[in-house]
């Protein structure tokens, strides 16, 4: 079987090193950073609410902590996917080369997962985990006594400590969930030998756009499950939300907008490179994709929003395209990182391509289901701990039997 | 009395303490640092040295694995073209009637056997390292895969072995070295353009050919303090 | 269930257990793992073992000399720095068992040319030719012996390895002129040509013999050797093989 980089040959533009002619990191090293992002921007989203007291964003406070879990549960099955020997990936925990970055994924994830996300669900949803087991059937009410650890008090005093636990994560979370996701762009932005890579930037325009794509999401979520549930989409909260995503964008905008002119003008030895592979290789992904469709236009629309006045109905159409563009967007700027430092020549003299197989371990369908299992799990999450309905029970001090 | 069993015991334990010291420089000594350099102006660009790797390491005989290569300069007057010279084509594209070119030459190519490789700092399960005689090998046992080595080597040297799924490069031809051969490269080049010696020994072909020629090594900005030394090498080559 | 941690709320006591349960577990399988799966040393020793064990392909030229004496004189020709298995491919299992396997002995043109045939960016003085013009059809070793490769008719003398140079003179207005006129080529320069190299003429006042205003009219076109860029050699801006005029 003669090997599918055969036809690479053609493709090459300039000169390569030989060994350069694979590209080693797929669609699914895509995957991954938009997933942590994802996952650290509904986080982020959620602090708002329980730091700042933002009260109208309150109705998707605990969305945002189900989606963030939701997407946080498959953000390691593009990196098992993509390993050769994925079972021999406990290694990354046993024996950690401490000099890495991505030995640091093991730690950062567990210790986000366990200590920050799950504790934070757990104490938001504890009181009425007990009050909805009372009153349940099998299975749900031995699966909720189970995840509240079969604790029963919903006294006062309980229920406050639980408030104050959860402010407390929420305070650590969020410098985890900047180190969650910043992590990923250290692990790019520290390799020197990579022009297009090699940044101080990288890792804060990683974070940012982060930031964004995980606001936009939930606020997506929200405007798709509100309407399913049969209830009114609640204007001032679409509105906030909104807001927020819009100073993200102008803050994403302009560190992306820095790098540019900051590259342009420093013209270092690698912009001739770099200046053709964005021309020719990312034109699409880069040029129309992530900046003209992906930023500007919703930043475009967002801004219409805050100028005109507009009514709700229109508002709630460009909220919807702006969020859907926005999804877009920053999926094609993670594409452009990844595949843009890859596709040019450490020898700053050539162009290689990216072939991406249909099926198979690394190829696009297996992105996609990547991208919308996590959606599903959301779905079951929901149902187990439904986000809209407090337990209509008064907290009562003595626990029912 | 006293003072001179006290000076008795001093004198012993100071002898100890030289012998031990002795021991172990003369140990530190003993660890032969291996190094290799390429006279760029005598290289042919024949190739025997990528085919005899191959044979030698077993490297996969597609032309998408090298732990070694050669690579073909000409610098024109406004442009400079490189090719990779593979030893099974015809090495002449008809460049002679190609009179721009002010210069042209072949430059080998390998692992640099870096002394702050930035390949064995990114493993994240730490398979691959370096030995005591300063080359970096890989553990394929370990590696899961990543290829987070491959991205952070700014030479191009590694690459991911298709069957066996595991990061390799050169290796300096460890198992030869060790028993006193040559790397088969250097073994098999017609017009010796690649020395291959001990760094710290004075009797050793390759600390001649550092004390006689004016001495490259690749990308130096890198910080990498790469073990593979080029004489005549021209500032085009990257 | 009495609360064991005294006075912290019990859903605080509930989470502490099930980390503490947890980092237990962590700690006793950690423990309880061999330390071939742990310990770094043992993986790399392991991993230097298993190099060391590769075989060998390629057993060097000082094994042949044992049995090939004469093939092993080449060492005074011009081959002198190549290997035998430079030519004759891996003999690690012939020098181990030489009854059972030969090496190859490539024996035809597809191989000499490998280095021989012309390549331009092949360094000035190596001996190349043009494989087509070049006695075609003809074995190389039918003239030339491999392990003492001497052309068989003296070559016109410097255009055996300077081929490019004689042919960029043979269309130049120095074609009438024999390398000799200007370089002086000791005897040594034809068998160690980087040890003994021809000198190259080193002041102007040598292209002044011909090209000076003193030299015979209705020759080489003459200058003024005084006015005509004083301070500089000749060869600056005049390359000497062809010396075209703008």
């Amino acid at each position: 079987m003669t090997s599918p980089l055969y036809d690479l040959l053609r493709q090459i533009t300039g000169y390569i090193y030989p060994n350069e002619i694979e590209i080693h990191w797929s669609i699914l090293v895509v995957v991954y950073p938009y997933l942590t992002g994802l996952v650290a921007g509904a986080f982020i989203l959620a602090s708002l609410v329980k730091v700042f007291n933002v009260r109208e964003v309150y109705s998707v406070y605990r969305l945002s902590l189900l989606t963030a879990l939701a997407f946080l549960l498959i953000a390691p099955l593009p990196l098992l996917l993509h390993l050769s020997h994925p079972l021999r990936s406990y290694e990354i925990f046993l024996n950690p080369n401490l000099k890495s970055a991505m030995a640091m994924f093991g730690f950062v994830y567990a210790w986000y997962l366990m200590v920050v996300l799950i504790l934070e669900i757990w104490f938001t949803y504890r009181r009425d985990m007990i009050v909805w087991a009372q009153g349940e059937k099998f299975p749900l009410r031995w699966l909720h006594r189970i995840m509240a650890l079969f604790s029963r008090d919903i006294s006062a005093k309980a229920v406050d400590f639980d408030r104050k636990a959860v402010k407390g994560i929420t305070i650590i979370g969020i410098p985890s969930a900047f180190l969650l996701h910043g992590y990923v762009g250290f692990i790019f932005g520290s390799i020197k030998a990579n022009p297009w890579w090699s940044s101080v930037l990288i890792p804060i325009v990683f974070l940012f756009s982060a930031i964004v794509s995980g606001i936009a999401l939930v606020l997506l979520l929200y405007m798709v499950i509100t309407p399913l549930r049969g209830e009114k989409i609640d204007m001032p909260c679409v509105d906030k939300i909104s807001s927020y995503l819009f100073y993200a964008v102008i803050l994403d905008f302009s560190l992306e907008l820095l790098d540019f002119i900051h590259r342009l003008y420093e013209s270092e030895e690698s912009i001739k490179i770099l200046t053709e592979m964005v021309m020719n290789k990312l034109f699409i992904s880069l040029g129309v994709m992530q900046v003209l469709l992906g930023m500007l236009l919703p930043l475009g629309l967002l801004i219409c929003i805050k100028l005109f006045r507009f009514d709700a109905e229109l508002r709630k159409l460009l909220y919807f395209v702006s969020a859907i563009l926005i999804q877009m967007g920053i999926f094609a700027t993670r594409w452009n990182v990844v595949m843009g430092g890859q596709m040019f020549s450490k020898s700053l003299r050539g162009l290689t391509a990216y072939k991406m197989e249909l099926t198979g371990v690394e190829g696009l369908l297996t992105a996609v289901a990547l991208l919308i299992i996590p959606f599903f799990i959301l779905a079951l999450l929901i149902k187990i701990l439904p986000p809209w309905d407090k337990a209509a029970a008064p907290a009562s001090s003595e626990p029912a039997s | 009395m006293l003072r001179r069993s006290f000076v008795f015991k001093l004198l012993s334990v100071l002898t100890v303490v030289a012998g031990s010291a002795a021991t172990r420089i003369r140990a530190a000594a003993q660890t032969v640092r291996y190094g290799m350099g390429v006279q760029i102006d005598k290289c042919i660009g024949c190739g025997r040295c990528v085919e005899a790797c191959k044979e030698e390491n077993g490297v996969p005989t597609e032309p998408f694995y090298f732990r070694t290569w050669v690579e073909r300069y000409r610098i024109k007057k406004d442009e400079t073209v490189v090719q990779n010279i593979d030893s099974r084509i015809s090495t002449d594209p008809n460049p002679a009637t190609d009179g721009e070119v002010l210069r042209s030459f072949f430059v080998p190519k390998l692992c640099n056997q870096c002394d702050s490789p930035p390949c064995v700092q990114v493993c994240p399960v730490g398979a691959t390292f370096t030995t005591a005689e300063g080359v970096t090998l890989v553990d394929e046992t370990r590696c899961i895969g990543c290829r987070y080595c491959i991205q952070a080597c700014p030479y191009g040297a590694r690459y991911l072995h298709p069957v066996r799924q595991v990061a390799d490069k050169c290796t300096f031809c460890y198992h030869r070295v060790r028993q006193g051969l040559l790397p088969a490269c250097v073994e098999v080049c017609p017009t010796q353009a690649r020395i291959f010696g001990d760094l710290g020994s004075n009797a050793s072909p390759l600390t001649r050919f550092r004390r006689m020629n004016k001495i490259h090594v690749l990308k130096p900005q890198m910080n990498t303090e790469p073990k593979v030394f080029y004489s005549e090498m021209d500032g085009e080559v990257r | 269930m009495k609360n064991p941690f005294g006075r912290l709320p019990d859903a605080l006591t509930r989470i502490l257990i099930v980390f503490l349960v947890m980092a237990v577990a962590i700690v006793v399988v950690r423990t309880m793992l061999p330390p071939a799966i742990k310990d770094t040393s043992i993986h790399v020793q392991s991993t230097i073992d298993r190099e060391l064990a590769r075989p060998v392909h390629y057993a060097g030229s000082e094994p042949c000399a044992g049995c090939h004496e004469e093939p092993a004189l080449k060492k005074s020709g011009y081959h002198r720095t190549l290997s035998c298995e430079t030519c004759h491919g891996p003999a690690k299992a012939h020098a181990e068992n030489p009854t059972e396997t030969k090496p190859v002995a490539p024996r035809k043109r597809d191989f000499c040319v490998l280095c021989h045939e012309y390549d331009p960016s092949r360094p000035t003085g190596f001996p190349q030719i043009n494989p087509v013009a070049h006695n075609p059809l003809k074995p190389c070793i039918s003239c030339h012996n491999p392990h003492d490769p001497k052309p068989p008719t003296t070559p016109e003398e410097c255009q055996a390895c300077h081929a490019e140079i004689a042919r960029t003179k043979a269309v130049s207005p120095h074609v009438m002129l024999q390398c000799t006129t200007c370089h002086t080529v000791p005897d040594q320069h034809k068998i160690s040509p980087r040890m003994a190299a021809a000198t190259k003429p080193t002041e102007r006042e040598f292209c002044g013999k011909c090209h000076g205003k003193q030299a015979p009219a209705g020759g080489p076109p003459r200058i003024d050797m005084v006015s005509h860029y004083e301070k500089y050699p000749c060869w600056q801006c005049h390359y000497p093989h062809m010396p075209e005029v703008k």
